[in-house]
């Protein structure tokens, strides 16, 4: 067995511990060893992607218990590039969360750090229902940390929804859980998807209420429309370091219905055909027209930022919702380009409200206002999807798989207009943000308002180069997506491929051979 | 025992969301956990009910069993929603000691002043 493929899970899950327990009193240590474990991933993570590239797929399983009985981690190409995903984020974040000061303005922000990396990277790798459902609840606890760091009496209340959402939502999934082991009798999500092809054909409707409220959860994760209302509040009141690094969170989700809906409940699965991409795409198409008016109507930039993931979710999901391979193609290069750009976004979102609020509105100017509008402009740009950055080429990618679709006319129709508004909503935040903050009138409150600062937590001291470069390497991860989009697209179609082929899946893990 | 069951995780269901969907935290922390005990109850019931059978296989003769694996499901979910009641009680108590206000919905005042900012 090839030990790599739980290495990813493994380490965080070690290095929080120690780092909770040996060094809690060390932050610089604290952050030697977190930057340190994230490099370190992001090395394992390079090691079982270019494993994955070759195309056989690797089961893991642990306990050395066989896969129906026991719970199997299984490394493709989709859960290799997802893990890559996970520790690309994760080392621009972490650096700019030391650079800011925000892991000082509460306890344990990197032993927390690392316990939701490990749910993420679990939540790729498992090849298990229930084991799913585990980590999704580590990378939650971890969230739930996270998502309160620093405290403050509107962030707290903000968590309190996020959790109660939340558990709601763990409630469900285990609902689905329970209904779809009643049928299949199994947890194991390649077992499931034989059992699920056996079933007789009159006996499918506890199999299908199992499908759709797993889909439900799912959709929860990922935001879709009226799944999505705990993601406004809750990202836009959570650190923003820590809301960029949820940019992988809704993207478990996508994963999630990419992986059981290709697998187990598959577009040749005759029980549930045409079920879950029915009701994805009306609600995937929502999501767009919602969170590009949300972009529109935003009175706080952190807000702004949260609702265009939803909008960057919607477009993702209307590709995935598609369940073509040309469709889910675009999908996998489209979930690298909004990661990146939405958390780009996030941290730039950070930069203008430690220097002058988050309101868009004409206020104070602020210092580096021309470096920060530029990298505003640059995420702008990604995000709306204009020509020269990844976001143009992914959602050229979505329109064009969406050709042939049924309902190409409305694809086409919210992904343009949704387009435009965005570009509109994010040009009107930018020229108020940076252009318009030269009031004099404006200059004359701000000095006023600048002695009653000190009454929240002090920030301490940043180190602006620092946190201006792990922006710039978010920058040049989009930079590099576009340029390298031949490759990137390549693997992503062979990885399409893989998902649209479940049989080598399915035996890879039912195989049991040695 | 199928009608008790059945009737006993819908009326926790159904009073858990009803208590969820009030204002104040209290309730819907109460709410939460009758939902979990649902829940939890439903998992027991997918491995099929079986009345005093044991959790293992007898090799030597054929009786009657129960699935373990449920039950294995069922512990890991109370100790996960045990451990998250913890959580929320404690995150909601500090949400109310440090705004003086209980209430779970934000105000349209909440989403302007976000944290952190001199306002």
């Amino acid at each position: 067995m090839n030990h790599w493929i739980v290495a990813p899970v493994v380490l965080p899950a070690i290095l929080a511990p120690f780092i909770i327990m040996v060094l809690r009193y060390h932050l610089d240590l604290q952050r030697i060893f977190s930057v340190a474990g994230v490099v370190v991933l992001l090395g394992i993570a390079l090691t079982i992607t270019a494993q994955a590239a070759g195309g056989d797929i690797q089961v893991y399983e642990l306990g050395d218990w066989p896969a129906p009985f026991g719970i199997v981690l299984v490394l493709d190409r989709l859960s290799a590039m997802m893990v890559l995903l996970t520790a690309l984020l994760a080392l621009p974040i972490v650096l700019y969360a030391i650079a800011s000061g925000w892991d000082d303005r509460g306890k344990h922000f990197h032993a927390l750090f690392h316990f939701q990396l490990m749910g993420v990277c679990g939540a790729f790798l498992t090849g298990d229902a229930f084991n799913l459902f585990v980590f999704f609840e580590v990378l939650l606890i971890a969230s739930y940390g996270l998502m309160t760091h620093g405290g403050g009496a509107v962030r707290l209340k903000a968590g309190v929804q996020y959790v109660a959402y939340n558990l709601l939502g763990s409630t469900l999934f285990l609902f689905a859980l329970g209904t779809l082991y009643a049928v299949t009798g199994t947890l194991n999500m390649a077992d499931m998807a034989v059992r699920v092809a056996e079933l007789p054909a009159d006996d499918t409707a506890l199999l299908r209420v199992g499908a759709v409220l797993l889909l439900l959860v799912f959709c929860i994760k990922a935001a879709v429309l009226p799944l999505h209302f705990w993601l406004p509040a809750s990202y836009a009141n959570a650190p923003l370091p820590v809301a960029a690094l949820f940019a992988i969170m809704t993207k478990v989700g996508a994963y999630s219905i990419l992986r059981m809906y290709t697998l187990g409940f598959g577009p040749e699965v005759e029980a549930t055909q045409g079920l879950v991409g029915a009701w994805l795409q009306p609600a995937a198409l929502v999501t767009l027209a919602v969170g590009t008016i949300g972009i529109l109507g935003a009175q706080h930039i952190a807000r702004m930022v949260a609702f265009c993931a939803i909008a960057s979710m919607g477009t993702l999901l209307i590709a995935i919702s598609l369940f073509t391979e040309t469709a889910t193609t675009a999908a996998l290069y489209y979930i690298y380009h909004s990661t990146l750009a939405t958390a780009l976004l996030f941290l730039v979102a950070d930069l203008v409200m430690e220097r002058r609020g988050g309101a868009i509105a004409p206020t104070r100017p602020m210092p580096q206002s021309g470096l920060i509008s530029a990298l505003f402009f640059v995420g702008a740009i990604a995000l709306a999807g204009m020509p020269p950055l990844s976001g143009f080429v992914g959602k050229l990618l979505v329109l064009d798989a969406a050709r042939d679709a049924r309902d190409a006319n409305a694809i086409w129709a919210v992904v343009l207009i949704g387009s435009f508004v965005t570009i509109v909503g994010l040009a009107r935040a930018g020229s108020l943000i940076f252009w318009k903050s030269h009031d004099a009138q404006h200059n004359a409150e701000a000095d006023q308002e600048g002695a009653d600062e000190g009454d929240t937590v002090p920030a301490p001291e940043p180190q602006p180069g620092l946190a201006f470069t792990a922006v710039f390497t978010l920058v040049l991860g989009l930079v590099m997506l576009t340029l390298f989009a031949g490759p990137a697209l390549q693997y992503a179609s062979s990885t399409a491929q893989q998902l649209f082929t479940p049989e080598d899946y399915i035996s890879a893990v039912l195989g049991g051979e040695e | 025992m199928e009608a008790l069951v059945a009737s006993a995780v819908g009326i926790m269901t159904a009073a858990g969301i009803f208590l969820i969907l009030r204002r104040r935290t209290f309730p819907v922390i109460l709410g939460l956990s009758l939902l979990t005990y649902a829940v939890n109850v439903f998992l027991f019931a997918t491995g099929r009910l079986a009345l005093n059978a044991p959790a293992v296989l007898n090799k030597y003769e054929d009786v009657p069993y129960t699935d373990p694996l449920p039950q294995a499901l069922v512990l890991t979910a109370i100790v996960i929603s045990f451990g998250m009641t913890a959580v929320i009680v404690m995150i909601s108590l500090s949400a109310y000691l440090s705004s003086r206000d209980d209430h779970i919905d934000m105000t349209a005042q909440d989403s302007v002043d976000a944290p952190g900012e001199d306002a």
